[in-house]
């Protein structure tokens, strides 16, 4: 497989696009026609062929472009990538098994030979070379866990297991929708997620806890979660909103489709085995409406799933103030015909 | 939950009670590595029953050539460790999980006291294997009542911070000693029989000791049970458990879907609503809170068991 990485900036001009192919591949979230929050986890790692769930880490041809951003993320604010001393094995764990998925799935792009702890890692897509001793941190220019999500899509939390709870002691957070690794570090799962609206109530974050805890090695799991983002922007953090924030007040019924993008998250859970820690990769696929209602049937449930979501949602998501605006841009490609159940387009 | 077909390549009497099993992938493959704490699932086909026991692994957790577990028969038990003994020969092959671990380390300790009693020590065998190769700082105390049934002797090394109280030598293990001169962010680890873990918790509760830096496994062992009934409210039929049987083996062999991953009442995996109660449900499980407890609405089938007139469970 060749992947075409894509020029394009996710700030500034925003030069972001799709190719056809991404378009049919995008991880559409919604099964059916309404939405609301559930444990809705299943297993990872042998998805369809072709969707982003074929492999344990999707490479796709925004690869190059995203890893470009987060470094000028990184080089503006530091903190977006943190890791409490303890948590330095994990960060060790996360680089090993990156490194193997990335060799096994993607052998043209990247390979690692391994003698002992002398490892070599290529990288073809970024130019990377190196050779490093494995758990000795003065060979690698930053820190395990750094190294790999510079060179890796996606937020990372890395997580520490203890006392039947999950603690946020690491992560590499520059693509979020809106929360803080540096308000977060040090949180535990309930704690962390305070502010989710109805499913605390829900008891959908204990069970999900219980869940997790118990994720073995070699069987890792998966779940969707989405929100709605005004140009496809990567960095929609709190400590920037005065960039993007404002840019939602943007929208209007002439660009709706160009500039509002539907922002859906392939959030993975992954035993690490030397740490016993869990890591929790948050990849983000952006879609602007124009290019997600060329799929006749997402754009029918998009319409529904928007139009008929509990008011809570929208507000914790962010977009009740475009809400009107997008529902009636979906509601020309509702011609209220049934669905097809699943995720995935109609032959 | 994940499983490979392993051979026992080697057997080995540790004590006359307690053998150590070593298993490796038939073709050579490497096992997943782990983290000293871990245990795997052990399945055995016994007739028409499948056993399956949880053991913690007592190899080096980076070495992934084998993976080592120690076995006491336990006569009174439910029949899978005198499996182990008498039925397990070299060259057998048996499904083995992958390593899940519910007793870990905690990385931020200064230091880490380990504390065994009895077969208890299997955890912390590997627990301080990791520690050895982390260069961490650590202490291990292993009590036993006889030195001829301490099988921990042979698998801990010879070094002035691993110290074993053989309580029939008049060596009693002192816990207030143990627990009075530590520094500043140590962690304790307790393995072994219910009562040790509560004598070093109440001992280090007097001490002032921060209730996080103390961690526990007790190794259930639920003594067998008599047989009951249990109706699934789901498809109406009722279920006999045996009495060397678990709720959650009855299922099973009903082929009632249920979710599973420790077998050992720990990791809530298996947790099932009831549905009603005439009687008093034996919660044997670490799950559960104690209002979920008394008030009888949900069991742990892993390891609880009931006594009385009617169950109905969700399933
Ligand atoms: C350990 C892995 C996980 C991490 C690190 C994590 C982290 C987060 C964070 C940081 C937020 C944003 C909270 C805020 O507003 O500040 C969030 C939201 C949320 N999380 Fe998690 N989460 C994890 C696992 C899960 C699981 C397993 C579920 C299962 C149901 C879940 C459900 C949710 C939901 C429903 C939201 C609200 C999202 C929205 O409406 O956009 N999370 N999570
Ligand atoms: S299987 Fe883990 S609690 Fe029952």
């Amino acid at each position: 497989m060749t992947i075409q990485f894509n020029d394009e900036t996710f700030r500034d001009d925003y030069s972001y696009h799709n190719s056809p192919a991404a378009i049919r591949r995008f991880p559409f979230p919604f099964d059916k026609d309404d939405y609301m929050y559930a444990v809705n986890m299943e297993p990872h790692g042998s998805g369809r062929a072709g969707s982003p769930f074929e492999n344990r880490f999707d490479v796709d041809e925004h690869y190059v472009a995203e890893m470009r951003d987060r470094e000028i993320t990184l080089k503006e604010d530091p903190l977006r990538c943190q890791s409490l001393p303890h948590m330095e094995l994990a960060g060790w764990d996360l680089l090993e098994l990156i490194m193997e998925a990335k060799s096994e799935d993607y052998p043209e792009l990247f390979s690692l030979h391994r003698d002992g702890d002398r490892w070599h890692w290529i990288n073809r897509p970024l130019g990377i070379d190196h050779k490093f001793t494995f758990l000795d941190p003065t060979t690698l220019p930053y820190g395990p866990m750094e190294y790999i999500t510079r060179q890796a899509q996606g937020d990372f939390a890395v997580l520490d297991q203890r006392d039947g709870n999950l603690w946020m002691e690491a992560g590499m957070v520059t693509s979020q929708a809106d929360w803080s690794l540096d308000f977060d570090i040090g949180m535990n799962f309930f704690e962390w997620h305070a502010p989710v609206p109805l499913a605390h109530e829900m008891g959908i974050f204990q069970r999900a806890l219980k869940f997790l805890l118990a994720i073995q090695q070699d069987a890792p799991s998966r779940r969707l979660n989405w929100t709605m983002t005004v140009n496809p922007r990567l960095d929609t953090s709190p400590e920037n909103y005065h960039k993007w924030g404002p840019e939602k007040r943007t929208l209007t019924p002439e660009n709706t489709g160009e500039k509002q993008y539907l922002r859906v998250e392939l959030q993975t859970f992954f035993r690490l085995p030397r740490s016993n820690g869990l890591a929790f990769p948050i990849r983000c696929y952006l879609i602007s409406l124009q290019d997600l209602v060329t799929v006749p049937k997402w754009g029918r449930r998009l319409h529904r799933v928007i139009r008929d979501l509990p008011d809570e949602l929208a507000e914790y998501k962010g977009f009740t103030v475009n809400r009107p605006l997008i529902v009636e841009y979906l509601s020309r490609f509702d011609d209220g015909k049934p669905t097809s159940p699943g995720i995935f387009p109609d032959e | 939950m994940s499983a490979q077909m392993l051979r026992v390549t080697e057997i080995e009497a540790l004590s006359p009670l307690v053998k150590r099993f070593r298993f490796e992938h038939p073709g050579g493959k490497k096992l997943p590595l782990f983290s000293g704490g871990a245990h795997v699932v052990v399945e055995m086909p016994d007739g028409d029953l499948l056993r399956r026991n949880a053991y913690s692994l007592i190899s080096d957790p980076q070495d992934g050539s084998g993976y080592e577990i120690a076995v006491r028969r336990e006569d009174g038990g439910r029949g899978g460790s005198r499996f182990m003994h008498s039925n397990v020969g070299q060259g057998d092959t048996l499904r083995i999980s992958t390593p899940l671990n519910l007793f870990s380390l905690d990385a931020r300790a200064r230091k880490h006291v380990l504390i065994a009693g009895g077969i208890g020590i299997t955890p912390i065998i590997a627990q301080m294997r990791q520690l050895l190769r982390m260069q961490d700082r650590f202490e291990i105390h292993y009590a036993a009542r006889l030195r001829s049934e301490a099988a921990g002797l042979r698998l801990l090394p010879r070094l002035p911070h691993i110290h074993s109280h053989i309580s029939d030598e008049g060596d009693r293990m002192d816990l207030g000693a143990i627990l009075d001169r530590q520094p500043i962010g140590t962690h304790v680890y307790t393995c072994g029989p219910e009562g040790l873990i509560t004598a070093v918790a109440q001992c280090a509760a007097r001490l002032g000791w921060p209730r996080g830096s103390l961690h526990s496994e007790v190794f259930l062992a639920p003594p067998p049970g008599r047989a009951f009934e249990v109706t699934l409210a789901k498809s109406g039929r009722t279920v006999t458990v045996g009495p060397h049987q678990s709720l959650l083996e009855a299922l099973e062999e009903a082929q009632v879907e249920i979710d599973w991953s420790c077998r050992g009442g720990a990791c809530g995996r298996c947790e099932t609503d009831v549905v009603s109660c005439h009687g008093r449900i034996e919660h044997n499980d670490h799950w559960l809170s104690e209002d979920e407890h008394s008030s009888q609405t949900k069991i742990m089938p892993c390891v609880s068991r009931f006594r009385g007139r009617e169950l109905i469970i969700d399933r």
